[in-house]
Parts: structure tokens; sequence; C-alpha cells
């Protein structure tokens, strides 16, 4: 007789977004395993077309309103190239370290709010055990200080409005941001205390075999730029520029989704992006004191077990404030807050390193100045057929544990993604197929 | 409604329709306030934040997100059911968000150029306000909201009075700021004079134009104000696409946007 069990989550908790899980296992084989995205479809693609380019950053930041930066910043970057128009290293440094505040308060949130409590063996950060009683107040104590570091560059921490094409509306002053230093030296000593405290943790035994994608640069820590770079087993399997990177991916409707799945190819192949993809092809760009403590961190990077994101995280938050620090103890406002453009037809991409992983952009635009056609490709989506992957092979390693556990755990797994599920949706273009009846 | 004097906490719900989600995690931003307003109430379904979930009814409703699909209809009805005071958060559950857009549109269009199996997606025709098909006890308005002003409210809330927000526009916060107007001294088309304040007039003080996050003020006159902008030289497909935004499918904003694209006013119209 053949043996079945089934696990559902509706609604999935502590993710930003709206998504459920099913799964059902058949004599110790998984039959099905759904990641579930119901989040409402926006049509963002479609409502660019006719906007003038100047908007495109306000607009694309209403995506997500837990990485507007990475939209902001993709867009910008994607139009400027279209425009034919390279901005400077002051504005460069000063886009970096806006997105590295973004990366902050959006990786201290889900550490300290949503990922830790299944460590820790808890509902939510409401309710930690006693002895992790100060983890949750310094968890919000970093994010507030990634908050006030986009406030100061970006004007808002949800949705900034500083940021437009060619650079800035306005220069940070320099007092506002050398009022940072005593927050940025305390935060930095908090992002290693909450760095050894997940390192701890004690983590499921699981190994998966990944192909890893990210962006990388050769001196630095990729946030805003870099040539997009997959690897499997240690062996390089895509080295490419973002011009070439819409060759060798394709996307795929299925039904149990509104978001599209992402694969590789050629071969159809499912990757992995966001922090363990970055930590298997950039430690050695880490700034100095980030990199000594990941490498002193218990952990033989790169990591293969999902539960690990949960430090890599940590470790990019230190990097975040190691280089905020550097940045704010020296700053000066720039000559020019931005440089100048005259419209002209073009067509652009760019890629950022949003804090979920790689987000992909691209703009055909009209010699007035207006949007012709978008295309979006948010972390989440490129991830999605990944987790699913991670649940078929994780599911048959909890046979001896009880339903509820097992899903308890299933959910923890595709929570260590941080899944942006408002990002995810609808927005990858695909050619149109006839509708099955 | 619950008043200090009840010694149980008022029940807090946190809910989620077509939004960006940025309007809740203000609610997780305000650091300090945050465990403030946790003292003060129980949050007892915010998926968001924490996996308990517990069943209404509620004292407070927080909505996020706009009326977008078939499902969320009988939704918004049992959540109008479950919560004594509810409060609609942000641009999108105000007025419909920047999703809206697509109400001018046919939707089998918007499908079709995103999706390649529309069948697999379902989709209202248009993306509307809560208050469209439920009552809603309060609004606070913004893309996203202010974090001052949600403190405001849940305090308001539970000591049992009515929340004080400013009905006033934009215009009001740059004077008191001392941002010098960007309307009259640079001739930039501003949305400042008819948007509701809120924001502390940030995007002014940014030297660029209020863009309309917090929709429209109290009796704002955008013909006037739109004509003094196109008296300068903006253009009205400029102005046009200035109210059509987070705002856009508010009263006010819509019929502007649509006056605005009906092409220029005829001598009877002046």
């Amino acid at each position: 007789m053949t043996e079945f069990r089934s696990l559902s989550v509706k609604s999935l908790t502590r993710v930003e977004g709206e998504g459920a899980l099913r799964l059902r296992v058949a004599d110790g084989r998984v039959e099905i395993a759904e990641f579930n995205i119901y989040e409402p479809p926006r049509f963002f693609e479609r409502l660019l077309r006719g906007r003038e380019i100047r908007e495109v950053p306000d607009i694309t930041a209403r995506i997500c309103g837990i990485c507007p930066v990475a939209y902001q910043l993709t867009a910008c970057q994607a139009l400027e190239t279209s425009l034919g128009i390279e901005v400077g290293p002051e504005i460069r440094q000063l886009r970096r370290m806006l997105h590295w505040a973004e990366w902050v308060q959006s990786h201290a949130l889900h550490i300290h709010l949503l990922d830790a409590p299944d460590f820790l063996g808890c509902e939510s950060g409401f309710s930690m055990p006693p002895e992790h009683a100060g983890f949750l107040d310094r968890g919000l104590r970093l994010k507030s200080i990634g908050s006030r570091v986009m406030e100061v560059i970006g004007g808002r921490a949800v949705h900034p409005i500083n940021v437009t094409i060619g650079g800035f509306f306005r220069s940070p002053a320099a007092t506002l941001v050398q009022e940072l230093v005593p927050d940025l030296e305390s935060g930095l000593a908090a992002a290693f205390d909450t760095l050894r405290e997940v390192a701890a943790f004690e983590f499921p035994d699981l190994e998966l075999p990944y192909e890893f994608l990210s962006l990388r640069e050769a001196d630095e820590y990729p946030l805003n730029s870099g040539r997009v770079v997959a690897t499997a087993g240690g062996q390089t399997t895509l080295d490419v520029p973002v011009e070439s990177f819409g060759l060798h991916f394709s996307e795929r409707q299925v039904p149990h989704s509104t978001a599209l799945h992402a694969l590789l190819q050629p071969g159809d192949r499912i990757y992995r992006c966001g922090p363990l993809s970055r930590m298997a092809h950039c430690r050695k760009q880490l700034p100095p004191r980030a990199r000594a403590a990941a490498e002193a961190c218990g952990i033989d990077w790169p990591s293969r077990n999902p539960f690990h994101a949960i430090v890599a995280r940590a470790i990019e938050v230190a990097a975040a404030f190691e280089e905020l620090l550097t940045f704010a103890r020296g700053y000066a406002p720039p000559a020019a807050c931005r440089v100048e453009f005259s419209p002209r037809a073009g067509l652009g991409c760019h890629a950022t390193e949003a804090p979920r992983g790689l987000l992909y952009h691209r703009y055909e635009i009209t010699a007035d100045g207006l949007v012709a056609a978008a295309t979006i490709v948010p972390p989440t989506s490129q991830n999605q057929a990944r987790i699913e992957e991670d649940l078929r092979q994780y599911l048959p390693t909890l046979h001896d544990r009880d339903d509820a556990e097992a899903t308890r755990r299933c959910e923890h797994l595709v929570r260590t993604y941080d899944p942006c599920i408002s990002c995810a949706t609808h927005f990858i273009r695909l050619e149109r197929t006839p509708t099955p009846s | 409604m619950t008043t200090a004097a009840t010694a149980k906490k008022p029940r807090l719900a946190v809910f989620k329709f077509a939004s960006c989600d940025g309007c809740q995690l203000q609610l997780l931003d305000a650091e300090g306030q945050l465990r403030a307003i946790a003292d003060q109430v129980e949050i007892d379904h915010f998926l968001e934040a924490r996996s308990r979930s517990l069943p209404g009814p509620y004292d407070i409703g927080l909505v996020e997100g706009s009326i977008s699909t078939p499902a969320d209809i009988p939704r918004i009805l049992e959540i109008r059911r479950q919560c004594r005071f509810l409060v609609t958060i942000g641009a999108c559950a105000t007025s419909g968000g920047i999703q809206a857009l697509r109400n001018w549109g046919q939707i089998d269009d918007f499908l079709g150029a995103v999706y390649a199996t529309p069948a697999y997606v379902q989709s209202l025709e248009k993306s509307t306000a809560i208050a469209d098909h439920v009552p809603v006890d309060f609004e606070l308005r913004g893309c996203p909201i202010d974090t001052r002003q949600l403190v405001e409210l849940v305090t308001a809330v539970v000591v049992g009075r009515r929340p004080r927000v400013p009905t006033y526009s934009v215009c009001v916060e740059c004077k008191m700021r001392g941002t010098v107007c960007v309307a009259v001294a640079r001739g930039i088309a501003c949305l400042g004079p008819v948007t509701q304040a809120g924001c502390d007039a940030l995007c002014p003080a940014h030297d660029r134009e209020c863009f309309g996050c917090f929709g429209p003020s109290q009796q704002p006159n955008l013909v006037s104000l739109n004509g003094f902008y196109e008296r300068q030289g903006a253009s009205r497909e400029r102005l046009g696409r200035l109210v059509q935004s987070f705002n856009a499918w508010s009263p006010e904003f819509h019929a502007e946007h649509d006056r605005l694209a009906d092409g220029p006013d005829t001598e009877a119209d002046r």
C-alpha cells in the first residue's frame, strides 16, 4: 500500500508578501513541492510604458518597500547606459553607501525578526527566550541606523526621494554625514555581536548541489555593478558582462505562481542568487575586518547549507558598517550632485545586487525620453525554482518528524532565502504561448 | 472603542492586499516606538512579523494594499466584520496605488504584456481603494505612510480619541521648515499646493517637485494650479503624468488627469 504524506502552509509568515507551500510525499518520494505565490500582480513593466524616464526611479521604487534603493539604482544605471552618460567616482561612492544602508536595514530585519526565531524555537522576535533578550533590540537598533543613513543620503528610508538619473537631486550635507559617525561606530560593534551570536546557532545538517550566481567586481564587494558570474562544484559556468546576461537565462510561467521561474541556459539549469552566492564568489573583496570575521566564524565558505545564509547576511551587515564608517569619516560633498542628460533613443540594461540577490533591468527609450519597453527580473523570482528544488531534497530527510515539525522546518527553509514575494511577482516578459484549455 | 480604562490591551491586526509592503515596514521601522506600540496593544495578527495568529474580532485593523483580485472582495468584507476600528494605511489602500494605472487601459493588454499564459492569473479590471468596498474609520495617507503619524494613530485609538493628522497642504510644511518655493522661485511644476501634508515637505527641501505621495489635500484647486504651470511652459502631458502616479485613482487627481488628457481648454472654458 502506498503511504502518502501531505503538508501545506496556507500563508507563509515572517516573509515579505503573500505565499504558500504545498508538499506531497508518496512512499518516501516527493511528488509535489510547490512554493505557491499568490501575491496579486501589479503589472509594473506595462505601466512604465509611456512614462518619462526621469519618473522611472520613483515608480520602480514602489515595486518593493524593503529594497527600493536596489530598484532605483538599477533603473538609473540602465537608463544612463542608454543615454550614454557616466557618473563620476563621488556619485558612485554615494550610491554605494546608500545601497549598503539599505542592505543593513533589510538584513537586520531578516536576521533578527524573521529568521532567528526559527533557530531559537519561538514564533517571532517579540517572544525570544530570556537568554536572547537583547537580540531583538540590537536588531531594531541596527535597522534604525541603516534607516538613518538612508534618510541622510536618500531623503527617506522607504522610497527615497533624492535618487535620480545622473546622481542625486541634492548632495547630503557634510555635517549630517559626519554626525552619523558615533552611530556607525556602535553599529559596527553591534554587527559583530550579532555575527558571533548567529554563527553559534545550531544548523540543520544539509548540503545541496547549488549553482551559485552573483555579480563580481575585481576590487570591491559587489553592490551596484560587476560581471555576472556563476559557479557549480567550484567550476565557473558563466562569466559575462551584464549586457550579455539576457542571452544566458530564460523564464517560464507555472500555474501555481504569479512570479515566473528563471533558469540558466543551456540546459534549463536551476540556480541560486543572494548572500550565499556572493559569499561563494566575493569573499576576497570584503573589507578587512568583515573578511577576517568570515574566515573565523566556523563555516567553510562557500557553504551549500541554505541555513547558513543568516551568517552570510550578518557578515554583510558588518562589511556595510565597516565601509560606511570609513566613508562618513572622510566625506566631503561632491562638486556636482548629478550629471545632466538630454533625451535620446536608446537601449540599456544593468544589474545590481539587491539584498536578496541579482536584480536586472532593461529599458528601451524613445527620442523624446519616454519608456518604450521595460523588463525587470527580481531576485526572488530567480530563486523560486531553487526553493522548490531545496524542498524536494530536504523533505525526505524529515521522515521521522511529525507533520507539524516537518512543516515548520520546510517553512524555515523557505524563510532562509528571505523571499520578497512583493518583488517576485509579475515582471518577466515571455513569448506569448497559447492558453491551455 | 477600547479606552485606557479597560484593563485588557486592545488587539491589533495587520492585513495586506496588493502593495509593496513598505507601509507595514514603517510599523517595524519605528525603533523604540515599535516596542512602545507592542506594549500598548496585543499584536494578534501580523503575518510579516510573527507566526502566531489569533482569530478576531480585533479592536484595530490596519489594512495595506488595494483591492485588485476577485478573492480580495470577500476577504475585505470579512476583515471589516472582524475589526472595530478599521484604518487604511498608504496610497494603495486609500486610493488604489500605482497599480491603478491599469484602470485606464484594458486588463487583457496588461496581463498579456507580463504573462505568457494570462489564464493562470486572476486579476480584476481595476485596482481600487478599500473605502470603495467597505466603510473605513480612518485613513493614513502616504507612499509610504509616515511613522510619526502611525504612532499618533495607534496612541489615539488606544486612549480613545481622534488621531490628530494634518489635512492642510505640503506648502504649509515648506513654510514651516523655511524652504524657498521651488514652483515660484525656480519654475518647477510642484504638486505641493494640492497635496496633503505629512512628509514634512521632503522633496522641495531636496530641490525637486512634490509628486503627490500623500494624495490630494482638502479642496485642492488643480485646474488653477495647472493653468499657472501651463503658462510657465509645462506641457499638459507632463502635468497629466504628475497627477497620474501613486494616488492617480483618487477622485481629484483622476479628474484632473482626464481633464488634461482631453486637450487644451476651449475659449468657453476660460
